[in-house]
């Protein structure tokens, strides 16, 4: 079980774009595609809370898809267990399975920092490190073990024209990332995450810290970048997840019993057009109408 | 549009946006000059002793140039004359020895309490122990690595290790508490960052933590190694026996008697001959000069560190 994840399927195409071998990244590099994520009977709680239950999704390969609703519907927290990234926080359970390509993600022998090799996350306020541009994106990488120049600066190259930020800093690389725009920034992030050529990449709410022209481009990158990943997006404005997703989940809150703290439950995960056209759960129409939340 | 009219400006109106706008400016040149008063008061303190240190010192330090740096300090302290090299060598190799011992092992402690230990209890015993030791006063470090180092070897207890043992026990609590503080400040995304890249967590607070924080980390061990330079209490039973007992210069650390500029400073200013009362004044005068440069290089390096990392 462990093999699989600690051998990565595409490590073989670092010459190539980032992640290109995504496509079919079948086991045994089937070409067939296959499901990148299978979540059964999900919940995660906080201590004595529970933060969300019952969420049972399947995601496609090479398709976009959005998580709406509500805040505190969970939405972060479920995307946050596609990478483990939920074991950072004290206190936090997982309950349930994520299958990620047949193998569960919590299962006792998976690494959590293994899994985020190949499930790359782009958080909601940019966030590079304090070190030059080519040092963010070279992060990835030396970690993975990197160390050949000639290699780096390849990936380097590679990760920031994926990110569509290589025309625009390619003449200064060595200065700080600090100084890049917020816009800049976010993509250098997604740039940072391609360099380690993940499978999927989660974005949690990567543009609300942007003024609109600076999300239009984080948005045209998002479909160039579906053609080699999977991508798992939060969002809180729908309008942008009816321009850019394939399907959409709708997530809200349900009052609790036993506390004044509410849960969050999945609604209703489909195609993005009949989300937002034809909904089945009269809780989504009215969310996406604008008669709630 | 043309048939709102021209609003007519009213007292009531008027005397609220004023609001108590009188009292609140005599207030602010009240405080002002309170705040204003208070800077100069220390700024004269300050330049008060400097000055007096400088002139009263310069003269030795100056008219017998290089022997104030080369020469040993005179055996008796009836003898006029300068020297002061022994007392510098001690200060340097005894603050250097105190300095390599706790600067690490106050760093280790400090990225214990912040990224392992967190609230655990091991880790809130550490914080108090920390913050009591921090408040110890320096005579009793001295004195407790009097008897738990110097008293068991005798004679051959009393090294310029000896003194950075106790120097060192000064330094670590602030070390930890300055070092502490600034990886608090480091921003969670950026850990964030570094984990979902696949980053372990030892991984993350070497090559992200730790470089974020560097810049605020160096200033705090310079504040501990500036106040280690000066301290004599901590040195008067574990360096020497007696202030004034050595004279000559000790380069070896590990074995024989040492001697300080704060030592110097305490052993001739008691005295009353001129010559001991100008070598006490030249003593003060190359302690802070010699702080003073260290200051300079420490903050140079750390500026240039902060303009990498930022």
């Amino acid at each position: 079980m462990t093999e699989t994840l600690t051998t990565r399927p595409h490590v073989g195409s670092a010459s190539t774009a980032p992640g290109v071998a995504g496509t079919s990244t079948g086991t045994n590099g089937s070409p067939k595609p296959s499901l990148v994520f299978d979540v059964r009977g999900l919940a995660v709680s906080y201590g004595a809370f529970t933060a969300v239950r019952e969420v049972n999704l399947k995601i496609q390969p090479n398709e976009i898809t959005a998580f709406i609703g509500p805040s505190g519907c969970g939405k972060s927290t479920v995307l946050r267990c596609f990478n483990r990234m939920n074991d950072t926080i004290k206190g936090a359970r997982v309950e349930g399975t994520v299958n990620y390509r047949g193998i569960d993600l919590y299962g006792s022998n998976v690494s959590a920092n293994q899994v985020r090799k190949h499930v790359g996350m782009v958080f909601q306020k940019p966030n590079p490190f304090p070190k030059s541009i080519y040092e963010n994106v070279a992060y990835g990488p030396r970690l993975a073990g990197i160390r050949n120049k000639g290699e780096l600066d390849a990936i380097v190259e590679t990760s920031l024209r994926g990110a569509a930020l290589w025309e625009e800093v390619k003449d200064r690389l060595k200065s700080s990332a600090l100084g890049l725009s917020g816009g800049q920034q976010q993509r250098l992030c997604i740039g940072r995450a391609l360099a380690v050529q993940p499978d999927v990449i989660l974005m949690d709410e990567p543009c609300s810290a942007l003024d609109p022209i600076a999300t239009a481009r984080i948005e045209d990158l998002m479909q160039e970048l579906k053609a080699t990943n999977t991508i798992i997006i939060v969002t809180h404005s729908m309008q942008q997840a009816a321009r850019v997703s394939d399907r959409t989940a709708f997530f809200t809150t349900e009052v609790n019993e036993t506390s004044d703290r509410r849960t969050g439950v999945l609604v209703e995960f489909d195609r993005t057009d009949r989300i937002f056209a034809n909904p089945s759960d009269s809780r989504t129409e009215a969310y996406v109408t604008g008669r709630f939340g | 549009m043309n048939d709102i009219a021209e609003p007519a400006p009213s007292a009531e109106l008027l005397e609220d946006l004023v609001g108590v706008g009188g009292r609140r400016r005599t207030k602010n040149v009240v405080m002002t000059v309170l705040m204003a008063t208070s800077v100069t008061i220390i700024i004269v303190v300050l330049a008060f002793v400097l000055f007096t240190v400088i002139g009263k010192g310069w003269s030795i330090v100056h008219s017998q140039f290089p022997h104030w740096f080369t020469d040993d300090i005179p055996a008796t302290a009836r003898r006029p004359g300068p020297g002061m090299k022994a007392a510098i060598i001690g200060t340097i190799i005894t603050t250097a020895t105190a300095t390599v011992i706790a600067i690490p092992l106050g760093i280790a402690g400090a990225v214990y309490l912040n990224e392992y230990g967190r609230n655990s209890v091991f880790a809130r015993i550490l914080r108090f122990f920390t913050s009591v030791m921090a408040g110890v006063p320096s005579i009793v470090m001295g004195l407790f690595i009097y008897v738990f180092w110097v008293l068991p070897r005798h004679q051959a207890g009393l090294t310029g290790l000896a003194g950075a043992f106790a120097l060192a026990c000064l330094m670590l609590p602030i070390v930890v508490r300055a070092t502490e503080e600034m990886l608090r400040l480091v921003p969670q995304n950026l850990r964030d960052a570094s984990y979902a890249l696949g980053g372990t967590k030892s991984r993350t607070t070497l090559t992200v933590v730790i470089p974020k924080a560097s810049p605020g980390i160096i200033s705090g061990c310079l504040l501990a190694v500036a106040r280690a330079a000066g301290e004599t209490a901590p040195l008067i039973f574990t360096i020497a026996v007696g202030a004034a007992a050595v004279h000559t210069t000790n380069y070896n650390v590990f074995s024989g008697p040492n001697t300080s500029l704060s030592l110097q400073i305490y052993a001739n200013a008691k005295e009353t001959f001129a010559g001991a009362q100008e070598r006490a004044w030249g003593s003060a005068l190359t302690l802070i000069a010699l702080a003073f440069l260290f200051t300079i290089v420490a903050r140079i390096l750390s500026a240039r560190l902060s303009k990498r990392t930022q």
